[in-house]
């Protein structure tokens, strides 16, 4: 068992300092980004006696060193800074913002990781026959088609000519659980759409690659039925590379949906950030990457930890 | 006489080939095979690689592997022909009626499950036992299958056991469902020979108090001898020979079974040690990266011109090592290496190209010995380029010169890997070593791979060029036939360390020592009941002891 507790500590550690170089890497990049924060503050016409002042209060004058360390201990406390353009806390901002996209998120995900598993277990089922060729052929049109075009699809489709469904997932405090998700529905159909395939596709590959194994053909000579079969003795040691694949694009769900934010008007991160960099709010843009790298290596640790614990040998040591 | 368990009639099994270069087609690889087998009685299959002998077996479960197809015949079990019934009865005749217990048994159990879920799966999934009765035979079988803690052994994982151990899991997998018939393909072979004694009596006696009735398939006679009533001899998917064991083993009728019986026709004189060693091996220790325990302890052997040391053992007793260490791949943690009369540079990184030249090496795996994309030609032809900067006519010459020598000839020179056999790969991967116009090559179990008339022409022409070329061998090997084949000297070795070293004649007679002896007498001999008397004398020593 200790060496299984080891590899997982190795795992953490490694996380923590990637982590921690990524935030270097985002400090520094924000640093050689053109322009001046003061000078979009005041304005093309300030005087250069306010802009100096303005430079003063905001710290801009000190040593990039010293500002980074002042950032990062203000953000390990869980205090991102103010934003500059309205001077509001970004921390407490950016929880609203956070906790909207992992509701949605969290409900993509629910729905496409069984459904991606479920559709790759019954590629292998039917492989070359017609239902894998369906499922592969339908999965893959619908990650080649752009992600806002399926938006407004099935926004057209269903929100307006149906009206099953609002074309716009405003949510607030005020609402209860199921209209959440009812304001919800066409945001998590189109994720679900478009990171089915990639998963859809990993789980079928990874599966045909253990199904080559000889424990396959002991089974199979047991009289098991091909679904008892994958499900029992090829599923099991295929958890590895299909963690890694959902993790990835459990990753994408929370980092990568600003286009879906923006047809839907739904009030995430993404669209927050989007917002900010244009406005060039430097601690609004450092503060969501480092949370976009940290929940990245977090997922990536999960996969990992996963990989490990589905070891057999490391699991079980002799 | 009573209505067999499998009947097999006129089976033909075609499978599709994909030779480089052509297109796909379909071939026969079993042509017509017929043969009976009644309650509790074993029969044997034996043959070379290739012979379709696991096929027939498989074709038993009406299951064909990879794109094997059965094109004709009929097989009747239990009064069904199985090539007629539907896939939902076909299931329930696999793992119920007729179950299967493969070569490697490392590779057939599911890494992931537990021993015991996997021995009683088939048995409760085809609904013959309940869960908890299925556990409770399962343990019956553990224990009279001679494994440790029977009562426990089931909640360990399969890397958690020896391969042996793993091995008797797969035969009580196999009887678990009570079956009417169960199909051992090549049981035994994967083992070491002192473990495969004890696992063979353990399948024999198994068989004998079940009153099941089985396939036995191997390539070893001297094997199926020992546990068959009944053996088929097989050769290109068509039956040579078909008889009793006694017909077979004491008066085989047709030239190739003859040939089976009496093969390791060589009779290598022994040489005596004249000149001074080309390799010696001084007080050699070493350990792999990272661990704290030696696996070599202090060996120390000589080879001499000319001339064959045979290094025996089993696996884990440190052969393979002590040739990573001579050619430098592992340097020792103690001790040296002297060759022609200088002292080796423990890595091979550091030696000369004189020092890399000298000492070639042979593997056991022809095939990932050698680059796929590379016609025989080249893959000759670069240790000429390398070591003596042949090009042009000059090369090819030389090239032709050594593919006469290793019985192949000029015609061979543009074939790929693929295009040859097994006995045709080991050739070239020799041509290539003797290219070098070595003093030492290293053979690491060059014959283990190959079917036994095959691996007996490959001793013959190894012993043929050590007459030409006058180049010596270390003998790497855990068969004790090849020793006996092609020796001067042996090294018998067991746990990292020498057990016992000098010439053949002196080491092959007793007196022995208990670990030698236990490896000489667990050779299966091609003589019916010496299974039964080689355990029987074990058991009284142990009594007398």
């Amino acid at each position: 068992m200790n060496s299984i507790l080891k590899l997982v500590a190795q795992r953490i550690a490694l996380s923590l300092m990637l982590l921690l170089m990524i935030s270097v890497l985002i400090f520094a990049g924000t640093m050689i980004l053109p322009g001046d924060v003061a000078q979009s503050i005041l304005g093309q016409s300030a005087t250069p006696e306010a802009l100096a002042n303005l430079r003063a209060d905001l710290g801009l004058n000190d040593p990039p060193v010293t500002r980074y360390f002042q950032w990062l201990f203000g953000a390990l406390q869980g205090d991102l800074g103010n934003a500059l353009t309205s001077g509001q806390d970004i921390t407490s901002a950016i929880s609203t913002r956070l906790s909207n996209t992992l509701f949605l998120a969290f409900w993509a995900a629910l729905i496409a990781v069984p459904l991606a598993i479920f559709l790759g277990l019954l590629a292998v089922r039917y492989k070359d026959r017609w239902p894998d060729k369906l499922i592969s052929g339908v999965t893959l049109a619908s990650i080649s088609i752009p992600e806002f075009l399926i938006g407004y699809v099935l926004m057209y489709l269903i929100a307006v000519k149906l009206r099953w469904f609002p074309s716009v997932a405003m949510i607030n405090d005020g609402m209860n659980l199921w209209q959440k998700l009812n304001s919800i529905a066409l945001p998590v159909a189109v994720l679900t759409l478009v990171v089915l395939a990639h998963m859809m596709r990993m789980t079928r590959a990874a599966i045909l690659n253990v199904m080559q194994s000889a424990y396959i053909e002991t089974a199979e000579l047991k009289g098991l039925s091909t679904f008892k079969v994958i499900w029992r003795h090829a599923f099991p040691n295929s958890i590895a590379p299909i963690v890694n694949v959902v993790m990835l694009n459990l990753a994408y769900l929370v980092v990568g949906v600003v286009v879906i934010e923006v047809v839907f008007v739904y009030p995430g991160m993404g669209q927050y950030l989007v917002d900010h960099v244009s406005k060039r709010d430097v601690p609004v843009v450092q503060a969501c990457g480092l949370i976009f790298a940290a929940v990245y290596i977090g997922l990536n640790m999960v996969a990992d930890i996963v990989s490990i614990l589905s070891n057999p040998r490391l699991r079980h040591p002799k | 006489m009573s209505e067999p368990i499998l009947k097999v009639r006129n089976l033909k099994i075609g499978a599709t080939v994909y030779p480089p270069g052509e297109k796909p087609h379909d071939i026969e690889i079993v042509h017509g095979v017929s043969f009976d087998l009644e309650r509790g009685k074993v029969l044997g299959l034996i043959g070379e690689s290739g012979a379709g002998k696991s096929t027939i077996g498989l074709a038993s479960m009406a299951y064909g592997r990879g794109g094997v197809e059965i094109t004709g015949g009929e097989v009747w079990v239990n009064g069904r022909d199985i090539l007629q019934s539907q896939m939902h009865d076909i299931r329930k005749l696999r793992g119920g009626e007729v179950t299967y217990v493969s070569q490697s048994a490392a590779a057939s159990f599911n890494p992931a499950r537990t021993i015991m879920e996997q021995v009683i799966e088939a048995a409760v999934e085809q609904g013959k036992f309940s869960r908890r009765d299925a556990e409770a035979r399962a343990r019956i079988l553990f224990d009279k299958l001679g494994l440790p803690d029977p009562e426990n052994i089931g909640r360990r994982y399969p890397h958690q056991v020896s391969g042996g151990q793993l091995q008797r899991c797969m035969t009580a997998l196999a009887l678990c469902p009570e079956p009417d018939l169960v199909v051992f393909d090549e049981p035994t072979t994967a083992l070491d020979v002192t473990t495969q004694i004890d696992v063979l009596m353990a399948i024999k006696e198994a068989i004998r108090d079940t009153g099941v009735a089985a396939l036995y398939i191997t390539h070893d006679l001297a094997v199926v001898a020992q546990v068959s009533d009944d053996i088929m001899v097989l050769r290109h998917g068509e039956t040579v020979e078909y008889g009793s064991v006694n017909q077979i083993i004491n008066e085989p009728q047709e030239e190739y079974t003859q040939a089976l019986v009496s093969v390791r026709s060589i009779d290598h004189e022994e040489k005596a040690p004249t000149e001074e060693p080309v390799l010696s091996v001084r007080n050699i220790s070493a350990r792999y990266k990272g661990t704290k325990f030696d696996v070599l302890h202090s060996v120390n052997v000589d080879l001499y011109p000319g001339q064959t040391l045979a290094v025996v053992g089993e696996s884990g007793s440190g052969k393979s090592t002590l040739a990573r260490v001579i050619t430098g791949l592992l340097p020792p943690r103690e001790g040296e290496i002297s060759f022609a009369g200088r002292t080796l540079s423990a890595d091979f990184n550091t030696r000369t190209r004189e020092d890399l030249r000298e000492l070639q090496m042979i593997y056991q795996m022809a095939d990932v010995a050698m680059n796929p994309r590379q016609t025989v030609a080249t893959i000759i032809g670069r240790p000429l380029e390398f070591y003596f900067g042949l090009r042009g006519a000059k090369k090819r010459q030389r090239i032709i010169e050594l593919l006469d020598e290793i019985e192949l000839g000029e015609g061979f020179m543009d074939r790929y890997p693929a295009e040859l056999s097994g006995g045709q790969k080991q050739r070239v991967c020799i041509a290539r070593a003797l290219a070098a116009k070595p003093k030492v090559i290293i053979c690491d179990e060059v014959t283990s791979a190959l079917d036994p008339l095959v691996a007996d022409g490959i001793l013959k022409l190894l012993l043929n060029l050590q007459k030409i070329e006058d180049v010596a061998y270390l003998f790497i090997t855990h068969d004790l036939a090849t020793v006996r084949a092609i020796s001067d000297n042996i090294a018998v070795m067991y746990k990292g360390k020498v057990q016992r070293y000098g010439a053949k004649s002196q080491v092959l007679s007793p007196p022995f020592d208990d670990y030698t002896d236990l490896l000489l007498s667990s050779v299966p001999e091609m003589k019916i009941g010496w299974l039964e008397e080689v355990i029987a004398h074990r058991k009284m020593e142990s009594a007398g002891n």
